[in-house]
């Protein structure tokens, strides 16, 4: 619960009302500790069924279609099905020759189920590495809607290495664009952190001002003109293409087209950090204190200051990562239409995180959710005959929405479990 | 009258401060048309430079003498002066008669600032009554979506403005219940909204208008043509054809000062943004002044929206707001939540805007980073170096009644 008010604005040195537990509503904030033990994820659960709820009345007023039929075409459409068609297959390990058993078909990656959940899936890892951005900072008591900004620090930053140092080895040249990508995220976060940690300026208005700066800088770069446009078109506004050697390995996939980058791996690995230096470590325990109570922390003698600052850059490099391997793994290149486009996959971030209930778990189905409704409502993937694919892609929005909007208020879903519980009492 | 007024009057090292804030601006004035265009002879480096000097020195004076922030104004608008100054002596005389013609960007200003100071006033009575609104971006845009639609179906501009009006504080009262009543986050809260706003819009407009977008035939809010204002100089271009929604925006800021700080109304909403218990124990509702004034923040900011769609563009597209909803916010906050301030900073904000369209003159990536300018404004008012802006005591936070 506190996670979520950790939002609310805050200036240093005023006296905090109490928050959390306490005289803030206490039935319900008891009624969601037990929800919290029962493993939270009534809240989001309900969310998000409620929220297509919500959508499928929206399609069958408006166009009188079957809102379950045109769930199931998005759901082919992200390729979910994949996972329908279990059989005793085989999947090779990584770094061996070794195979073992996998329950579904990996070696058909022609397929359409297969081509469309390898979409779904590149989706996934910029979701889950802004939605951990987002989520970072949120357990540190910030809202960092910045996730757009640091997002395209690091993909300009990774497009510019990339596309520069030819002669490089493959592996260096990699590593170099995708530290510095997130090195620069983590600056841009930096920046809302550090003005949070010396003067309070609220972290909310600084990074929606950093995203803007991003916007305009990256559209300056890559426009007509601009210092990194590409050396061949000067009427194109777009940046030089990433060259071949550090492009990321697609090990899912038609290389040719567009398959399952590496960058996955670099996603369930961001989970597990995640998970580690907020549980298991010291500067994960400051963080969280913080984030619960920073006058209680401060008290404690853990700097508030200084761990505003090291969550936004934490939260920073998250998302300058995600930048960074969409660059790498599938864009190659970033034209002045993807700045401003492109980048919001981050505002998708944030449903993420909140649906997660900023768990590293609870991210990694949320991204799946959003990843596969972003696909599948996309004009590629979804059948025209059935629903149209703009219509669709704004009803994802919608449901992005439905879904904060409540997850932000679970308060009412536990109101309203909570008037069920005592009408069963009443009539039992 | 002037009596009550002189004690806002500056003296003293405050004056020497201003004196010299308006210095350096001088030193960049003179060198633009129409001075600079008159007299040739003033087109030297030399000129910005000695009144830009000037303008160090009563700076200097002035933090001497203990002004220190103002001063320090004064010395930054003295060397910008020099430098911007050396700039224009060294562009050609045809490219600044292009880019600097004082009506036109004045005029130009004013309608950018517009749905600025629509948006903006109604985040001043939303966050005054304690309630963050960052879901302005959303009703900006329903308004504009809302208002074309109705103007088109109902074939008046009227009735668009009213329907804007509507779905406005139809947002807002989604926005005020999950944060009054339910206690949710209102960032979190305002963000949903801003969401559902933009899925909603671009929904029903892809649905309705398809591919081909808005028709072109949309009755559109009328100009106020003040024709004895013809042949003034230099006021007639300028003020002569404004849009009626210009003239509200005036209005509304004036009716929002008067609101706020000399009725009783004014004094609930902000007693109820302080200090809501206090509030609730001389008897004023809380949640009922909060509701009235986020969805009062709902409509004004829906008609800033109508104007974008029915007064300046004349058409509507997806997400055609991009982000204006946010730079309102920070015209609220570097405004310090008071309606003059603000609409001065919305002014500056339209007048940035109004600058950016003629720069392409110039270079066109160097008119397109100017764009990022008001964004670098912000962040430093925000960050406190130019004078601390202090938010209502009770924003942002969920009030439980007792």
């Amino acid at each position: 619960m506190s996670d979520l008010e950790g939002g609310a604005p805050e200036e240093p040195g005023k006296a905090e009302q109490p928050r959390g537990g306490g005289d803030y509503a206490p039935s319900v904030a008891g009624k969601l500790a037990v929800w919290h033990r029962a493993g939270g994820v009534a809240v989001p659960l309900l969310t998000t069924i409620l929220a297509f709820f919500i959508g499928g009345l929206v399609v069958l007023v408006t166009t009188g279609k079957n809102p379950l039929t045109t769930y199931k075409a998005i759901f082919e459409g992200s390729g979910l099905n994949w996972f329908l068609e279990v059989g005793s297959y085989d999947i090779r390990l990584p770094f061996s020759e070794t195979r073992v058993p996998f329950p579904w078909n990996t070696n058909d990656f022609e397929s359409l189920a297969a081509v469309n959940l390898q979409q779904t899936l590149i989706i996934w890892i910029p979701l889950v590495l802004t939605g951990l951005a987002v989520a970072f900072a949120f357990r540190c008591g910030m809202f960092n809607i910045g996730g757009q900004g640091q997002y395209l620090a690091g993909a300009i930053m990774a497009v510019w290495i990339g596309s520069s140092l030819p002669g490089l080895p493959g592996i260096v040249h990699i590593l170099f664009a995708v530290i510095a990508g997130s090195l620069v995220g983590a600056l841009w976060a930096g920046i809302a952190g550090l003005l949070k940690a010396a003067v309070g300026a609220h972290e909310v208005i600084t990074t929606i001002m950093l995203n803007w700066i991003a916007v305009w800088v990256g559209v300056f770069l890559f426009g007509l003109g601009g210092p990194l446009q590409n050396d061949t078109q000067p009427s194109v506004p777009v940046s030089n293409d990433v060259l071949e050697e550090p492009k990321l390995t697609i090990f899912w996939g038609d290389p040719v087209l567009q398959g399952l980058h590496v960058g996955f791996f670099v996603a369930l690995a961001a989970l597990v950090v995640y998970w580690i230096t907020l549980n298991r470590t010291t500067l994960g325990y400051e963080v969280r204190a913080v984030g619960f109570n920073p006058e209680a922390a401060r008290y404690g003698g853990i700097s508030v200051a200084r761990n505003y600052f090291l969550a936004m850059a934490i939260s920073g490099t998250f998302a300058g990562l995600a930048g960074a391997l969409d660059i790498l793994g599938w864009q190659f290149r970033i034209n002045t239409n993807d700045v401003t486009i492109t980048s919001l996959v981050a505002f998708t971030g944030i449903a993420v995180a909140l649906l997660g209930r900023n768990t590293a778990i609870g991210i990694g189905l949320a991204g799946l959710l959003f990843a596969a409704l972003t696909v599948g409502t996309s004009t590629r993937n979804l059948d025209p005959e059935i629903f149209r694919p703009e219509l669709a892609s704004n009803l994802t929005v919608m449901i992005q929405g439905l879904v904060v909007l409540f997850v932000g208020a679970d308060v009412l879903v536990l109101y309203v479990l909570h008037k069920l519980r005592l009408r069963k009492r009443v009539s039992a | 009258m002037i009596d009550r007024l002189r004690p806002h009057v500056p003296r003293g090292p405050r004056a020497v401060a201003w004196l010299g804030i308006l210095t350096g601006l001088l030193a960049f004035w003179v060198e633009l048309p129409p001075v600079a265009t008159r007299w040739e002879g003033i087109r030297t480096p030399v000129v910005p430079l000695l009144i830009g000097l000037v303008a160090v020195v009563l700076g200097a004076y002035a933090v001497r003498r203990g002004v220190v922030r103002l001063g320090w104004g004064a010395m930054v608008a003295g060397v910008a002066g020099i430098g911007l100054g050396y700039l224009a002596t060294r562009s050609g005389v045809g490219h600044l008669d292009q880019v600097v013609v004082w009506s036109a960007l004045i005029a130009a200003m004013l309608r950018y600032a517009t749905p600025l100071t629509f948006a903006a006033m109604g985040g001043i009575f939303s966050e005054r009554s304690g309630v963050t609104n960052i879901a302005l971006e959303g009703m900006l845009l329903s308004g504009a979506f809302f208002g074309i639609l109705a103007a088109d179906k109902l074939e008046s501009w009227a009735l668009g403005l009213l329907a804007a009006a509507l779905s406005g504080a139809l947002f807002a009262l989604v926005h005020a219940f999950f944060a009054i009543h339910l206690r949710a986050d209102q960032i979190v809260g305002g963000f949903a909204i801003n969401f559902l706003a933009l899925g909603i819009t671009g929904y029903l407009f892809l649905d309705i208008y398809g591919g081909q977008g808005t028709p072109t035939d949309i009755p559109e809010i009328p100009d106020v043509h003040l024709s004895f204002l013809k042949d003034w100089y230099f006021i007639g271009p300028i003020l002569g054809q404004l849009n009626l929604m210009i003239w509200l925006a005036i209005a509304t800021v004036v009716l929002s000062w008067f609101v706020l700080f000399k009725t009783p109304i004014g004094l609930r909403i902000r007693a109820v943004g302080e200090h809501p218990r206090a509030a609730e124990t001389v008897g004023i509702s809380v949640y009922a002044t909060r509701y009235a004034a986020v969805v009062l923040s709902g409509v004004l900011a829906a008609l800033g929206g109508a104007y974008l769609s029915i007064g300046f563009v004349n058409s509507f597209n997806q997400n055609m707001t991009a982000g204006r909803g946010f730079i309102a916010l920070a015209v609220v906050i570097c405004g310090n939540w008071r309606p003059f301030t603000a609409a001065a900073i919305a002014l500056l904000f339209g007048f940035s805007s109004a600058l950016a369209q003629r720069l392409p003159a110039y270079s066109e990536s160097a008119a397109v980073l100017f764009q990022a300018l008001p964004y670098v404004l912000t962040l430093i008012v925000v960050a406190g170096v130019i004078g601390r802006s202090i938010p209502p005591a009770a924003v942002g936070r969920p009030y439980k009644k007792q």
